[in-house]
């Protein structure tokens, strides 16, 4: 069977799963089509709230970021995770108690402003569409890759079946959908890493294979990585190499800005009782730790194989510079056989690319950008070396050729594809949910047309998600080519914006309409100008008035770390306001005090 | 009166129990994972020091256990104070 037609089966067949799970869990209601009629077990959410959050992004490419980087790069584990604890102590059981169905309502009725609930809107629409572009994006890459179309053709089918069951399923149909794209895809993140950490540490678990022993040449794993890595004149893999403010201003956004992500915030309002909000932020991270701990291990083990394939010495010994024992792979190999058919494939791509700069038929992988040891600086000069011959090798490559890598069997790769797709339609559609909530609930019934039915408004949430949907995909066609900063700006967002806001309304009772207001604005504001200065106004190449380099940013502050200081500044403009302008009325301070005790929380609804 | 007085308890009782949560955090993860790793270098684990694991697995399962043991011990709270569901 060729690798095309498992390929195809393995997708097709979770396909119908999902769309026949769509169709069984068909919302009737509007308490249904936001929350699931609130009747979804703490377990179950966690699952789909890990599905939720797992998007393309922790899937494809963290694995690779951790792979090229090493140490460094610990911010995005310690980062996607460590948000989740500020969610169950900080947020999630008090808006449970709260009881309605978005984050905007919650913000405009502590705030007792409409003003704040529309720019809790604005806020929520532009993180959320530049998450579903990214998204689409990765689906349309994954479907030309596996499928064999062409990217546009790949993305209209994504879209289809996105539409098909967020727009009829709501919350009911997509939290089940969810879970099932959540098994999906942790079986095809694992069966690899469990493969590939057998073949080279003899242990079943890629994390304590990751810590284990390399067993060719008998040294720990991450001992020899480093050694390899350091033999290429990378810079070590275990190492601490990037400024530790940045790298705590960054972990620290990440987490702030996982907090105050509204797809996440409204699986909280899904669950039966306060306490069951609390343990399912607790479920959620355990399932999203199944990967996230696997992540690294994947990182590791891809980043020694792909080395080992162009150094065969890699494997061997364990003192510096045994990686040149032997002769860097052929030319003649790489492009004739069988077992590296995978570098032929991407190259395809453009995402890897190989180049004979001496004309001696091999292909040394190197670093070129830096000061070369002992052993590199004599293996240069005796084989005349003019640079690096890999020059193009993508981090986004790293987790779907793994299993190709490591010469894995056909089927592995089918439930990766499968895998991958799952990863980025349920983030879409728990996204669009949040988008067509606050389209449909906070702008047309909170605001222009209070007196819409419960029927007309399920109607305007269907007609919400549909056109965002449509939105995505075309901006998807044709992608702006700046996602790596959109994601950064989606998460400085969040965190600058609406985890201050949250917080401060439950945690304070002196907060006042006018502090959370100037509290949003000034933190918004203050991270857009940080990244527009470096990365070009609105992301317009050349327009960046600051070169994006560590020496000009502000105090070593990284744009994308700048979500930290944008929340710091939200919290203490709004302290300020505050206290310069009148108390919060009776009724407010009596709302927070409420949602502050569980007892009670059974008579939530949405009107 | 009495109500108001002990639903102040039970929310100082809350904010205790999260600052001791939070501080637990902030040290393991900003802490031993990134600006104390220095300090314990000198524990070796599997290839590479304590404060690489604490970076890359370690704060991730102590994460796990703290949202666990804050949901008990905000249910015995709960329960102590007569304010569950």
């Amino acid at each position: 069977m060729s690798q095309f037609t498992l390929n195809l089966i393995f997708i097709g067949a979770s396909f119908a799963l999902y769309i026949g799970i769509a169709i069984w869990a068909r919302a009737g209601s509007t308490a249904e089509f936001y929350a699931a009629n609130r009747g979804v077990s703490p377990v179950m959410n966690g699952m789909a709230t890990a599905a939720d959050w797992m998007s393309a992004a922790s899937f494809i490419s963290m694995a690779g970021l951790i792979a090229f980087t090493g140490y460094d790069n610990s911010t995005y584990l310690m980062g996607w995770t460590g948000g989740y604890v500020l969610l169950a102590l900080l947020l999630a059981p008090y808006l449970r108690k709260f009881g309605k169905f978005t984050v905007p309502e919650f913000i405009g009725d502590r705030f007792y402003s409409q003003t704040a609930r529309i720019i809790g809107v604005v806020c929520l629409l532009i993180i959320s569409i530049t998450y579903v572009i990214g998204q689409m994006t990765g689906v349309g890459v994954t479907f030309s890759r596996y499928l064999e179309v062409s990217t546009s053709t790949g993305l209209w089918i994504g879209a289809a079946l996105v539409f098909v069951y967020a727009v009829l399923g709501g919350m009911k149909g997509i939290t089940y959908t969810q879970v099932a794209q959540y098994v999906v895809l942790i079986v095809a993140y694992t069966i690899p890493a469990v493969f590939i950490a057998l073949q080279l540490t003899g242990n079943v678990l890629p994390q304590l294979g990751l810590f284990g022993t390399h067993e060719e040449s008998g040294v720990k794993m991450l001992a020899k990585l480093d050694q390899v890595v350091t033999d290429l004149g990378f810079k070590s893999y275990t190492g601490h190499h990037n400024s530790t403010l940045d790298m705590v201003l960054f972990t620290l956004a990440l987490m702030i800005g996982t907090a105050g992500l509204p797809h996440v915030i409204i699986r909280f309002f899904t669950v039966p009782k306060v306490s069951d909000a609390r343990s399912s932020a607790g479920w959620a991270l355990v399932f999203i730790a199944l990967l996230y701990t696997v992540a690294p291990a994947v990182g590791a083990m891809a980043r020694f194989n792909l080395t080992a394939t162009m150094w065969s010495g890699a494997s061997t010994g364990a003192e510096a510079g045994s990686t040149f024992s032997a002769p860097a792979v052929s030319l003649e190999r790489i492009e004739t056989a069988p077992e590296l058919a995978w570098m032929r494939n991407w190259q395809v791509t453009g995402l890897l690319n190989w180049e004979d700069k001496n004309g001696d038929g091999l292909i040394q992988y190197y670093n070129d950008k830096a000061e070369p040891g002992e052993a590199l600086a004599t293996v240069i000069a005796d084989q005349n070396l003019q640079g690096n011959e890999l020059p193009v090798v993508n981090n986004d490559i790293m987790v779907l050729a793994n299993p190709e890598i490591a010469n894995l069997p056909g089927w592995v790769i089918g439930i990766v594809a499968a895998g991958g797709l799952a990863a980025a339609l349920s983030t879409a559609a728990g996204l669009l949910l949040a988008i067509s909530g606050a389209v449909s609930h906070d702008l047309i019934k909170g605001w222009l047309a209070p007196n819409i039915s419960e029927k007309n408004e399920l109607m305007a949430a269907r007609i919400a998600m549909g056109v965002s949907i449509l939105v995505a995909t075309l901006l998807g066609l044709n992608p702006p080519g700046f996602a790596a900063q959109t994601v950064a700006l989606a998460f400085g967002l969040a965190a600058s914006s609406i985890f201050p806001v949250l917080m401060m309304g439950i945690f304070s009772t002196r907060i006042n309409r006018q502090g959370a207001i100037w509290g949003m604005l000034a933190g918004i504001i203050s991270t857009l100008v940080y990244i527009f200065l470096y990365k070009g106004w609105f992301f317009i190449a050349g327009t960046n008035m600051l070169e994006d380099t560590a020496a000009n940013w502000l105090f070593g502050i990284s744009p994308a770390s700048f979500g930290t200081i944008g929340a710091l500044i939200n919290f203490a403009v709004a302290y300020l306001v505050s206290n310069a302008t009148e108390e919060p009325p009776v009724e407010v301070v009596e709302l927070v005090e409420s949602i502050r005790i569980p007892r009670g929380a059974g008579a939530a609804n949405g009107h | 009166m009495s109500d108001r007085q002990s639903s102040n308890a039970y929310w100082r009782a809350n904010i205790r129990i999260i600052w001791i949560c939070l501080i637990i955090w902030a040290l393991v993860s900003y802490g031993f994972g990134i600006i104390l790793r220095p300090l314990i270098s000198g524990i070796p684990v599997g290839g590479s020091d304590l404060g690489f694991w604490f970076a890359q697995q370690g704060s991730i399962l102590i994460f796990i256990a703290l949202i666990f043991w804050y949901a008990a011990r905000m249910n015995r709270l709960d329960r102590e104070h007569g304010v569950e569901e």
